[in-house]
């Protein structure tokens, strides 16, 4: 910590002032003029020679005593009475520098007023070094040291911590400007992390999101998609645990997906968007890490799925006659919301011929009696993405979203006989007893549709879910997103 | 030094344990390696030996220099083939 601080004078005035701002250069002349009448302190935050009108200046580069005083704008005068600080003007504003200085004649020859500048120690990257060395930070999480001839990138690796991929080191300054993007108190507990179930705090997150490569402006939306996985309908442990593929995908609804860049258009499931894949990241790392839920441990997948490394995606709303997928659960539209599904991989739905609704979603309905396997209703719930060539014949023609989910409810329903074990030569299958029956591949509620993918291509695709869906084990959850 | 803020339940502690020592030697397979540092053999020699007598399978190895790290080829095929390495620092 500077010196300067204790240069402090107990009574009389303190100025806080920088090169870089011109009305502390256009003050320069009365700021003079007070240091020969009324012995002010003139502290300089960037230029130790500035300014030329005071004999004496006190360096402040460091920026301690800005930081002390709490200056957050250029130049700030203040009055000192017995050490505490009774007056304060910032900016220039000449009737206020009288009554602050108490004096009448002040900078008669300047304007009345002038606007000053931020203070260079409220400057984002500077804010943060002062409160780690005045232990303002507020966090509470454990400090690893990592050695200096050790490669910080290494050490987390060595340490578990990552999912495979390197991670960004999270300093005291990176978690505390990751928490800047939300309002909320870092030490509020966010929920109970599966499997260990030990409580989340924001900060907690926060730290996860720093190492998954968030900038700031995501962290609600990883808040929002912590705690949509802690809803107890989604089942998150399951999840985790189960031997099947499925991990959480996060799609994003609502002006925040513009607001962080995120991409709902051409590889809109795919590398190469920075909200995307460290948004879906973060959500994995906070299980991985505050919940202990690792691979080959509780997280019991045979093979898993790349989509457990990242998988979230925005709608295309803009480019949509549907109603977001938020709203279908319940939020209303222009506000920005997270839904959770226990998905895995991609099937593609190749279809290029179809041009009437009628046609496509057939073939949609299809390729939704494959996932899994076609002996095997009800399946699981599904994420149907639907490109944006696929989306306008059924625009078109005037089908709504809750048209294409009746008749993809319908064209899914399989006669028992075709499902039975031992049926098309294949053992997997239901009970005998399922002949002369009629059984629906998905349960109702459980299709959901977006509307995602580049302009060019009639190439849509199935998120499949878990076998568990729905009531007894996974069901989509929605969070509003809040700041 | 960089200090990180720990990610974790914070369950465990922050420098990373050593990995837990085998109760028992039985089933294992032990790797001896010598640092190419004179006279380390006699020492290892006799370790070989008396393992061998307990009919524990050993396998040996040898740095191509005490001076540098063992090669990363070197490493790679101990890490695979035993359970645990013995080394031995001469003079």
């Amino acid at each position: 910590m500077s010196d300067s601080l204790h240069t402090l004078p107990r009574d009389g005035l303190i100025a806080v002032v920088k090169r870089d701002c011109p009305t502390c250069v256009l003050t320069a002349p009365v700021l003079g003029d007070l240091a020969r009448r009324a012995g002010l302190a003139v502290f300089t935050q960037d230029d130790p020679s500035f300014p030329e009108t005071v004999a004496e200046r006190i360096d402040d580069t460091a920026l301690d005593v800005s930081h002390r005083l709490r200056i957050e704008i250029v130049p700030t005068l203040i009055r000192l009475r017995e050490g505490r600080e009774v007056e304060r003007t910032y900016g220039w504003d000449r009737t206020e520098w009288q009554r602050v200085a108490g004096l009448d004649a002040l900078g008669e020859e300047l304007p009345p007023f002038r606007p000053g500048c931020g203070a260079k120690n409220i400057e984002p990257g500077i804010i943060e070094r002062l409160k780690i060395r005045h232990g303002e930070t507020g966090l509470s999480a454990r400090r690893v040291g990592i050695g200096d001839g050790e490669d910080e990138i290494e050490a987390m690796f060595d340490r578990g911590w990552s999912d495979g991929l390197p991670l960004v080191p999270p300093t005291e300054e990176r978690v505390m400007r990751m928490l800047s993007g939300t309002a909320r108190d870092p030490r509020e507990i966010v929920g109970a992390i599966p499997p260990d179930l030990v409580p989340a705090t924001v900060e907690k997150v926060a730290i996860n999101a720093v190492m998954a490569g968030c900038k700031p402006e995501y962290l609600p939306v990883v808040l929002a998609a912590v705690e949509a996985v802690l809803d107890e309908k989604f089942a998150m442990h399951g999840v985790l645990a189960t031997t099947m593929y499925v991990g959480p995908v996060v799609v994003v609804n609502g002006p925040v997906r513009r607001q962080i860049g995120m991409n709902a258009r051409g590889n809109a499931l795919g590398q190469g968007n920075r909200a995307n894949a460290t948004i879906g990241r973060a959500l994995q790392l906070v299980i991985r890490n505050i919940g202990g839920g690792r691979p080959q441990e509780v997280d019991r997948a045979t093979l898993g799925n790349p989509g457990k490394y990242t998988y979230c995606f925005a709608e295309d709303e803009e480019g949509s006659s549907w109603e977001p997928l938020a709203c279908d659960f319940g939020i209303a539209r222009g506000v920005s919301a997270v839904t959770v599904f226990a998905g895995y991989g991609l099937q593609g739905i190749v279809d290029q011929k179809s041009r009437t609704p009628e046609s496509l979603s057939r073939s949609f309905a299809e390729s939704l009696k494959a996932m899994q396997n076609v002996k095997l209703a009800p399946g699981c719930d599904v994420l149907l993405v639907v490109c944006p060539e696929h989306e306008r014949t059924f625009r078109e023609a005037g089908w709504s979203k809750r048209r294409l989910t009746d008749e993809l409810h319908r064209l899914t329903q399989i006669p028992g006989e075709e499902l039975v074990g031992g049926a098309k030569g294949i053992a997997e299958g239901g009970p005998p007893s399922l002949a002369g029956k009629t059984v629906g591949k998905t349960r109702p509620g459980g299709l959901l549709i977006v509307r995602a993918g580049g302009g060019a291509g009639m190439f849509s695709g199935i998120i499949g879910g878990w076998a568990a869906s729905g009531e007894r084990g996974s069901m989509p959850v929605t969070r509003e997103v809040k700041s | 030094m960089t200090v990180l803020l720990d990610p974790t339940a914070e369950r465990s502690p922050t420098v990373r344990p050593r990995l837990p020592r085998p109760d028992r030697l039985d089933g294992l397979t032990v790797g001896i390696l010598d640092i190419s540092k004179p006279r380390g053999d006699v020492f290892l020699d006799r370790l070989h030996e008396r393992l061998s007598e307990r009919g524990i399978a050993v396998r040996r190895y040898m740095k191509p220099t005490m001076t540098r790290p063992a090669p990363l080829p070197l490493r790679q095929q101990i890490g695979t083939e035993v359970n645990l390495v013995i080394e031995g620092l001469a003079d």
